[in-house]
């Protein structure tokens, strides 16, 4: 097994594969976003993703609520309130995702024809393809895999459904598909990369806020455009995953959001979850290692 | 369509969807192009990336408003009053582009002295009929012309104008397509632009009292709002900078929607941005070829390429018929040569000289047959038959139970679809049936349902949004016994010529001697290319035609659509044209094609100054170049098409006597107009007035600000039917205002998305959006249901409060905005209570096109059922004091609530 947690630049020769292609993977600047969907629909026509249900939910424009076995690429709708002052200045105002009920009636209408008093936040959300992905370090079937392409992989020819991973992932994203009993997500179109055509989420988007690509060259684009949206005086936008430092070692699909995380539903600081996995097996085996001495000595002991 | 056409000469966009990278300011008004044309968006998206501003005028604040750097909240149906005040403030405060505005606008033009302007008759222009509520356009003439002999005679469907000959009548505005309507002469001019009469000083007087202050009264849009939105337009036009405009049905969808795109063409050409990159205005059609479904039209009163259709009684012979537009300045003066052309692509051998070319073969108009008048037919009992074809108007048109009792009431009904939509089952499960107002068993439409093709199941041509024409392969066969609509309609005529064989009745021969004789491909289907070639015309050696300069009036040429002339040039389908954009420059002249002659920016020699240099290095486009032709003449040259004639220096000055395209002057940009400019003031060729004004809706919570003595546009079009009651303006049962929309995840009346679980999953319900504000008055809750009443009927949907919708002050009151999509009905995966059931008819009297904007009431929960339904509409009818012709005994019953 690789390494489980800090910065690892050759995720897919830490895999075991000695000659790879570079590690491909999503940008996804939700500057830019329109909230049209073609992502969700692409990704499921291609993949033969069933549907989710029918269900109004009352969250803004998004009925399909969170990634999951059956939702593969996901777009959080945001209806944000922000004063005029803020819609200017930007705080960390961390308002929830528009799921909650609406803002009581009187104290709202300053939306007198014409202020910026609202914002409404568009965000195709997806599997974060991770340097140190926990749910593949925890399937015991080997279910899960990395590519050569450095993105993270579940064969249900192997999945057994005992759902360890589910709760190892870090932002919620895989899951089972309750009918069926094994897990699923995003394979970032594997299937598409093997034949040197681009993932359908991607080339789906008809604004390019879901850009394809090599990792490195995307984290290069990713900070131009931060950089390009600051000078215009966006300063709420932010890199999110792009940092190889990070608790995950930096995402293999990150994203240029326009809030707090949160506001998004995504995880401030999210740390892979078998960060402590081999100090544990250190402290297993040490522990074991005390108890055979402890045996052994007690042993010897009653020899005496 | 005659918004665009009657002012620059062609109903189409002026630009296209890829030139709005080249925009420093865009204005998105009337559509929410975000939603509605996602894909075309991402070239807004790009303006923006390159610094442009990107403006969102909109009653809601939408998925475009999101991306927008400004969203400007309006109260739906108020538009003009808006823009009226972006004109004033251009004209008050000259900023407008001068140079442009006195060479290739009417602007000069002097007006006749009979006009008289709305400000003098409290609303309405000179020539008003109240008793016929239309127009006598005489007096609208520039001075020194006399009317066009019979413009607007071709149209006898005219709202309240009798069809009798000798009396003018305002508009055969569909014609406007391509070609703007003909004026007699060129008119007097006054090039300081100060003579009281001219133009610019009419408009300028026109627009005076269209304020900020008077749209914050009309529009709800506050002053401050409305200054930047002026700013940004105006510090984003002249020589170095263009902006351009972008609509959609959002404006179409009116009584007054005309005029709303003649207002945006006015704004545009004040600000010199016509046929310049970057600029233009972008009309976003709403379906794959709806631009090419008035290019080869199916509406009743024009012939391919906008050729007028001929009227019984009036249009004798070819000569009769063409007599109006031959001999006229620009390109519109060849128009017997188009239709000798077409008259030939459809009869062929059979039609010579010596029979007219078969002439007589057309049919005749004898009233109007547009859709709203068919439907009242159908229910009066004098249409008997009908195809539904791509439509479903049992959802999607407006006043969906007049649109089912139509239905119920033919002999047979056709519906070709690749769902079993509501209008094929209305008989046994439309909501009439609930109310009792039809019985099943007493319906005695005969219904033939054909499974139809799909896009990607045919090959065939789409004409989008852009005027440009993309062939589509096919990719799969159509299952079962789904046909192409090219199948399907070939086959139906082999029927019906098989049946007629023999016949020796003479009307019979137009079907008999039709040319109807296409290859077929090797799975059996009709060769749709051999008919993209019969379109695109023939020469004398029965060689494909690569423009319609070459089309002859001596029948030697043939020509199914003139403006498609060059489709087919070379014997090669230049709409299959796929080079990617990375292998050509930034016009990407060698994507698909585009009419007219492959011109990407319309009458792009505007573009260049007078003198035929660019207006500037950074908006540099078509330019004359001295040297630029073969033996060292000049030519016009730069990277589209140049809209004009290739070698007409700039200081050309025709002859006096010089007709056609003769008399088009080197400085005439608008080539189809015959003045050759672009018209702020519209002389003849619309019904509702040479420019616009604002009215309120039909059904409107509040007086006309701006004339308190005309309520709604005087020339609408109403249909008068016991089903089609309409409610009073400003009254307090019906106290806020509707507007429907598409949503991005459903597809019009939703036959191709709620049928679909991937999309139905994504917007699974019927739903009305509401502000907090209007949610708190009326108890309504997040999720809950709500109750939606209009004189029609009530339908139920879940209620969305959501601040996206405003509650806009106009001077001391609020107004509420009740926002519906429209994509619901009976069927599919889905269901639920169609919007459109709720929408009144009243029309654009220039297109007969519905206002999709009224007043209804809103309550708390669901809606009655069955007969106590309508017993529950017909009681707000009552309170309402609507008239009543629908209330019968039964209502009376069941009315103790």
């Amino acid at each position: 097994m690789g390494s489980l947690f800090g910065r690892l630049d050759d995720v897919t020769g830490d895999a075991g594969y000695e000659r790879h292609p570079p590690r491909m993977g999503f940008f996804t600047d939700t500057s830019v976003c329109i909230g049209c969907k073609a992502c969700e629909v692409a990704c499921k026509e291609w993949n033969s993703v069933p549907d989710d249900g029918y269900l109004l939910t009352g969250m803004s424009y998004d009925n399909t609520q969170s990634l999951g076995a059956s939702t593969w690429r996901h777009v959080a709708f945001v209806e944000k309130t922000v004063s005029a002052a803020e819609a200017v200045e930007t705080t960390v105002d961390l308002g929830m995702p528009g799921n909650g009920p609406p803002p009581e009636p009187g104290q709202e209408q300053a939306a007198e024809s014409g202020d910026d008093s609202i914002r409404w936040l568009m965000s195709s959300d997806v599997c974060k393809h991770c340097t140190h992905a926990a749910c593949l370090d925890v399937c015991p079937t080997g279910s899960l895999f990395r590519t050569e392409y450095g993105t993270v992989v579940v064969q249900p020819d192997i999945c057994n459904g005992c759902g360890y991973c589910v709760p190892a992932c870090p932002y919620g994203v895989i899951d089972l598909r309750e009918e069926d009993g094994r897990a699923f997500k995003c394979t970032l179109c594997y299937d598409r990369l093997k034949e040197g055509q681009t993932p359908a989420c991607a080339q789906a988007c008809p604004t390019e806020s879901i850009q394809f690509g090599e990792l490195s060259e995307l984290r290069e684009r990713a900070d131009h455009r931060l950089a390009e949206l600051h000078e215009k005086g966006v300063d709420v936008a932010r890199l999110y995953g792009r940092d190889p430092e990070d608790g995950v070692g930096g995402d293999g699909a990150f994203f240029l959001l326009l809030d707090e995380p949160e506001v998004y539903g995504l995880p401030p600081d999210p740390v892979v979850t078998t960060r402590d996995l081999a100090s544990i097996w250190k402290h297993v085996g040490a522990a074991a290692a005390t108890l055979a001495a402890l045996g052994v000595a007690t042993l010897m002991g009653r020899r005496r | 369509m005659p918004g665009l056409g009657t002012s620059f000469g062609r109903g189409g966009a002026t630009t296209n969807l890829m030139d709005l990278q080249n925009s420093d300011c865009i204005l998105i008004q009337g559509s929410n192009m975000a939603e509605a044309h996602p894909v075309g968006f991402q070239w807004v998206v790009e303006a923006q990336r390159r610094g442009a501003t990107v403006i969102h005028v909109d009653p809601r604040f939408t998925r475009t408003s999101a991306l927008a750097d400004l969203h400007v909240p309006i109260r739906a149906g108020s538009d003009i009053a808006f823009l009226g005040a972006l004109i004033n403030h251009v004209l008050t405060n000259d900023l407008d582009f001068r140079e442009y505005v006195v060479a290739y606008t009417n602007a000069a033009a002097l007006v006749d002295e009979d006009f008289r302007d709305t400000e003098e008759l409290d609303g309405v222009f000179s020539g008003y009929d109240p008793e016929q509520g239309s127009y006598d356009p005489t007096s609208w003439q520039y001075a020194g012309a006399t009317e066009a002999a019979a413009a607007g005679q071709r149209d006898p469907g005219q709202p309240g104008t009798p069809d009798s000959a000798g009396r003018h009548r305002s508009a055969r505005s569909e014609t406007s397509g391509s070609g703007g309507p003909a004026v007699e002469a060129k008119p007097e001019r006054d090039e300081t632009l100060q003579h009281p009469r001219c133009v610019f000083q009419v408009l300028k007087r026109h627009y005076a009292r269209y304020t900020p202050e008077m749209v914050q009264q009309v529009c709800g849009i506050a002053p401050e709002q409305f200054a930047r939105v002026a700013d940004a337009l105006t510090a984003n036009s002249g020589p170095e900078r263009t902006s351009a405009i972008c609509y959609a049905v959002g404006w179409t969808h009116h009584s007054v929607g005309v005029q709303k795109i003649r207002a945006a063409s006015i704004l545009q050409a004040l600000l010199g941005n016509i046929g310049r990159p970057g600029g233009g205005i972008m009309a976003l059609r709403g379906h794959a070829s709806i631009q090419g479904s008035t290019d080869i039209p199916t509406l009743f009163n024009i012939l391919p390429g906008y050729i007028p259709m001929p009227l019984a009684h009036e249009h004798e012979s070819l000569d009769d018929f063409v007599a109006e537009d031959a001999g006229k300045t620009g390109y519109w003066g060849n128009m017997r040569a188009y239709a000798v052309s077409l008259l030939k692509s459809w009869w062929g051998d059979v039609a010579t000289e010596e029979n007219d070319y078969c002439f007589d073969y057309l049919p005749r108009l004898t009233g109007n047959h547009g859709t709203y008048e068919t439907v009242k037919a159908q229910i009066e009992g004098g249409c008997k038959g009908y195809f539904v074809v791509g439509e479903n108007p049992a959802v999607g048109s407006a006043n969906g139970k007049m649109q089912r009792l139509g239905l119920a009431n033919l002999d047979w009904l056709v519906v070709r679809d690749m769902q079993m939509i509501e209008t094929a089952t209305f008989w046994k499960n439309g909501p009439e049936l609930e109310t009792g107002e039809l019985v099943t068993d007493e319906i005695g439409t005969e219904i033939f349902f054909l499974p139809a093709a799909s896009h990607v199941e045919k090959a065939g041509s789409f004409t989008q949004t852009q005027r440009m024409l993309q062939w589509r392969d096919k990719a799969v066969q159509p299952p079962g016994d789904c046909k192409s609509e090219l199948d399907f309609y070939y086959d139906l005529g082999e029927r019906i010529r098989a049946k007629l064989a023999g016949s020796t009745d003479e009307m019979d021969r137009p079907l008999l001697d039709l040319t109807w004789d296409y290859p077929k491909d090797d799975e059996g289907d009709v060769d749709g290319e051999s008919v993209l070639r019969e379109i695109n015309g023939t020469g004398p050696d029965g060689t494909a035609l690569s423009s319609y300069t070459e089309l002859k009036d001596d029948g030697s040429t043939a020509c199914g659509c003139w403006i498609y002339c060059g489709v087919y040039a070379d014997e090669v389908n230049q709409a299959r044209r796929r080079k990617p954009h990375w292998e050509q420059d930034e016009v990407a002249a060698e994507w698909g094609w585009v009419w007219p002659a492959n011109r990407r920016i319309l009458y792009n020699r505007a573009s260049a100054a007078p003198d035929g240099t660019p207006w500037s290095e950074r908006k540099k486009y078509v330019w004359w170049d001295a040297d630029g032709g073969e033996e060292g003449t000049g030519r016009w040259v730069g990277s589209d098409v140049p809209d004009f004639i290739p070698d007409r220096p700039p200081d050309h000055v025709p002859a006096e006597d010089a007709q056609g395209p003769d008399a088009i002057g080197g400085k005439d940009p608008f080539i189809m107009q015959t003045d050759g400019k672009a018209w702020l003031y519209v002389p003849v060729g619309l019904a509702d007035g040479p420019m616009p004004t604002h009215y309120e809706p039909l059904e409107s919570p509040v007086p006309n600000p701006l004339y308190p003595e005309q309520q709604s546009n005087p020339a609408i079009e109403n249909i008068e039917s016991p089903v089609n009651p309409i409610n009073p303006s400003f009254s307090e049962v019906y106290p806020f205002v509707f507007t429907s929309y598409r949503l991005t995840e459903h597809h019009t009346a939703g036959g191709m998305s709620r049928t679909l679980p991937y999309l139905t999953e994504l917007q699974p319900e019927p739903f009305c959006e509401v502000s907090p504000r209007l949610a708190q008055e009326r108890n309504l809750e997040h999720g809950g249901w709500a109750t939606i009443v209009t004189a029609r009927t009530a339908i139920e949907a879940r209620v969305l409060v959501t601040q996206r919708i405003r509650s806009l002050r106009l001077g001391d009151r609020w107004i509420e905005q009740v926002g519906l999509p429209y994509h619901w009905g009976g069927n599919g995966i889905t269901s639920g209570d169609s919007q459109n059931d709720l929408v009144g008819i009243a029309l654009d009297p220039n297109v007969h096109i519905q206002d999709k904007v009224g007043t209804c009431d809103i309550q708390p929960g669901r809606r009655p059922r069955g007969r106590a339904l309508t017993a529950y509409v017909a009681a707000y009818r009552r309170r309402a004091g609507v008239h009543d012709p629908e209330a019968s005994a039964d209502d009376r019953e069941g009315d103790d609530s």
